[in-house]
């Protein structure tokens, strides 16, 4: 579906099923450079069994208009904007790398919005090496290269996809490569300025999962071991021989560990 | 995000490695089998998969989860060669099919229906040729045939019906080298993808999508397989087409309904929706496999790993002999031409160089001075050279276009093709070249008496 949020086309992905007002929401909010189709499989499922999904293009991303939005901070203010277009007052967030960040900020922020945040491959901070920046400064393709080659877990850069037939680093390469200029640098710039997560994690007072890949080379484990310290109650789940790219090499083990949350 | 000299933990900062073809081709897909610990790809011979219970069906019926339902769809042994395929093509995904025809009739019915048109180039496999001239016109597609080597004929064929351009990396019998860059350029400006056959090339010498193209099929019945043992096909998306029209390709907005608009037959599902770089794919399984049916065996599947694996050492052995071989028959007195690009005298020498640096595979004609009785004294004297209708075999091979592969063509499209009377093609083998040599020599001292 498309809706207009603070005047530009918003995609969201719902899983070819109409919204229902009666149901509760969960927003999908995607990592840099990336778009919707990163969540499909999940999605997908949570749209048919109760739920409004809203998979969505982040500004600047996919087929959603407008450009990047320049801070974690830009985009939490942002989601309560995209709940007010698609008429739901309170919505589950599920967000994944700089997505992850995203969410724990409006959850923090705009607390009587979110009812529950599920942050996937999450690191607070999120520092970037400058060798990625410099590159995503310049368009240059081996930003997409460097960030393919960290996010893929080592056993997964060979293959043995859980959707038949398909390339796990292919497929992610050609999403990225789709990015528009500048987009990946701004995205990465949000992630390595945020600085407030732990307070917002403090701050955010809901039930919250925390979904890590053990063999993360983006977002390692122990990243994110002073935001699991500071979520109170969190739940917290490590998918072994797993990279960032959680979604994509795990998609049913996501799957299972959202769908046991929300 | 990123490893960072501000992190902690001890992070790789270099750029991280990927894996060479030559690796891709042994492992791409594949893993110890997880029950058994087999390192072969097991064949997973079975035609359906036992449900853990009845919301997990749901959910695979329904592309909520991933995994094997029924082997006409998908199958564990076929998955590991097609991912295989797409690693080496550099692609998103694949689908393996029951044969190369099967795999061109998959890329075509996914794209288009009644009213449609292709522009393909007219140096064509005998079977494409078919397929495109004779067998789809009766479902309301048509096919306008050009020379490959003719841009403004491409672009002259074009009608608002036309979804498609079609061609081989190496055409059929005359190796016209298919300018992929500029072929792909005029499609993309004109909306439409360019779909590639690489049978003769594999990825080993040329991957056509580094090129422009958008898909690739191969007859995995040839050189990916090698052994001339098993029928299978394959079709690689590059997941970079722009089904919708609405970004790098705006000529083709409204042109690909069957992949930009919802589909009736899976819930309404818009392919180009639930994946933005795999519409084509997703709707070739969805549709196309689930419906035509042309499927691959389990133990297709495995033949053709097997040969895969030895893929890169085996093209270049092919081309080795081919370019010795190759050698000999052009100067040879009964030989009046040989139609193989690294020839200083091939139309396409100098695109050859630049696309297929590595070599133009081992299939080529030649043209045999004399009589039609002549052309069958030298085929029946041949003694390592099987005379049959196949190439890409480990084994060396002959055969007659004329008669055989292209009888159904009239004299006129034979020879706009470049086919003679004394055509005669080879796919040289990997056996020693010498040998080759000594046959080919005796053979064509037969055929001079």
């Amino acid at each position: 579906m498309i809706v207009t949020v603070a005047s530009h086309p918003v995609y969201a992905y719902t899983g070819t099923r109409a919204l229902v007002p009666a149901q509760p929401t969960v927003v999908f909010v995607h990592g840099a450079a990336n778009d919707h189709s990163v969540w499909a499989l999940q999605s997908r499922w949570f749209a048919h069994h109760g739920w409004n999904a809203l998979a969505v293009d982040l500004p600047g991303h996919g087929r959603s208009g407008g450009a990047a939005l320049a801070s974690v901070e830009a985009i939490a203010d942002w989601l309560p904007a995209l709940l007010d277009a698609t008429g739901a007052a309170r919505a589950a967030l599920v967000g994944h790398s700089l997505g992850s960040l995203a969410a724990l900020a409006c959850a923090a922020l705009h607390p009587a919005r979110v009812t529950k945040v599920a942050l996937l491959g999450p690191s607070v901070p999120m520092p970037v090496t400058d060798l990625l920046l410099a590159a995503a400064k310049a368009d240059d393709h081996a930003a997409f290269e460097l960030i393919n080659g960290w996010s893929v877990s080592p056993g997964k850069q060979l293959g043995g996809n859980t959707v038949p037939g398909m390339w796990l680093t292919g497929n992610a390469m050609r999403l990225m490569e789709r990015t528009r200029p500048g987009v990946l640098h701004t995205d990465l710039v949000a992630c390595n300025a945020y600085a407030d997560g732990l307070a917002h994690a403090a701050a955010a007072r809901l039930p919250a999962l925390v979904l890590m890949g053990q063999r993360d080379l983006m977002a390692p484990p122990k990243n994110a071991a002073a935001l699991i310290a500071a979520l109170p109650g969190v739940r917290t789940v490590t998918l072994a021989e797993t990279g960032h790219a959680l979604m994509a090499e795990q998609p049913d083990a996501v799957l299972d560990a959202l769908a046991a949350f929300l | 995000m990123a490893p960072s000299a501000r992190t902690a933990c001890r992070v790789p900062i270099t750029k991280p490695k990927t894996f060479h073809p030559d690796t891709l081709a042994l492992h791409a897909g594949a893993r110890p089998d997880p029950a058994t610990g087999a390192r072969a790809t097991p064949i997973y011979q079975t035609a359906s998969f036992v449900f853990p219970d009845s919301d997990h069906a749901a959910a695979l019926f329904n592309m909520e989860r991933a995994g094997h339902v029924y082997s006409r769809i998908s199958n564990p042994t076929v998955a590991v060669l097609e991912e295989r395929v797409a690693a080496l093509e550099g692609g998103v995904g694949a689908i393996a099919t029951a044969s190369g025809q099967a795999a061109l009739h998959l890329a075509i019915a996914t794209l288009m229906g009644a009213g449609s048109h292709i522009v393909a180039s007219r140096s064509l496999y005998g079977g494409s040729h078919n397929l495109l001239d004779y067998t789809l016109p009766r479902f309301g597609i048509e096919t306008t045939f050009v020379d490959p080597r003719d841009l403004d004929a491409w672009r002259a064929a074009v009608r608002p019906s036309t979804r498609l351009f079609f061609g081989e990396t190496l055409g059929n019998p005359g190796l016209d080298v298919l300018d992929i860059p500029r072929v792909a350029a005029l499609a993309h400006e004109l909306g439409v993808p360019l779909l590639v056959d690489s049978t003769f090339t594999t990825p080993h010498l040329v991957r056509p999508f580094d090129h422009g193209a958008d898909l690739v099929f191969h007859s995995a019945t040839k050189f990916l397989s090698g052994h001339g043992v098993v029928i299978g096909g394959v079709v690689i998306d590059a997941g970079t087409f722009d089904w919708e029209g609405s970004g790098r390709h705006p000529a083709a907005r409204g042109k690909f309904p069957t992949l930009a608009e919802p589909y009736a037959g899976f819930h309404g599902m818009t392919f180009t929706e639930e994946s933005t770089t795999a519409a084509f794919l997703l709707r070739a399984r969805r549709e196309g496999v689930r419906d035509f049916g042309a499927c691959m065996s389990p133990f297709v599947a495995f033949q053709i790993l097997q040969g895969i694996e030895t893929l890169p050492l085996r093209m270049d052995r092919h081309v080795d002999n081919a370019r010795k071989v190759v050698a000999f028959l052009a100067a040879h007195p009964l030989v009046t031409s040989v139609g193989y690009p690294e020839l200083p005298s091939h139309p396409d020498h100098a695109l050859a160089g630049r696309l297929l640096p590595r070599g133009c595979g081992a299939v080529f004609s030649f043209n045999l001075a004399g009589t039609r009785a002549q052309g069958r004294r030298f085929i029946e004297t041949l003694k390592l050279f099987s005379h049959l209708a196949n190439v890409g075999d480990a084994k060396s091979l002959v055969i007659h276009p004329a008669s055989t592969t292209h009888f159904r063509m009239s004299v006129a499209d034979l020879e706009r093709a470049g086919i003679t009377e004394g055509t005669i093609r080879l796919s040289v083998g990997l056996e020693h070249p010498d040998d080759l040599i000594d046959d080919l020599s005796r053979a064509l001292h037969a055929a001079g008496k």
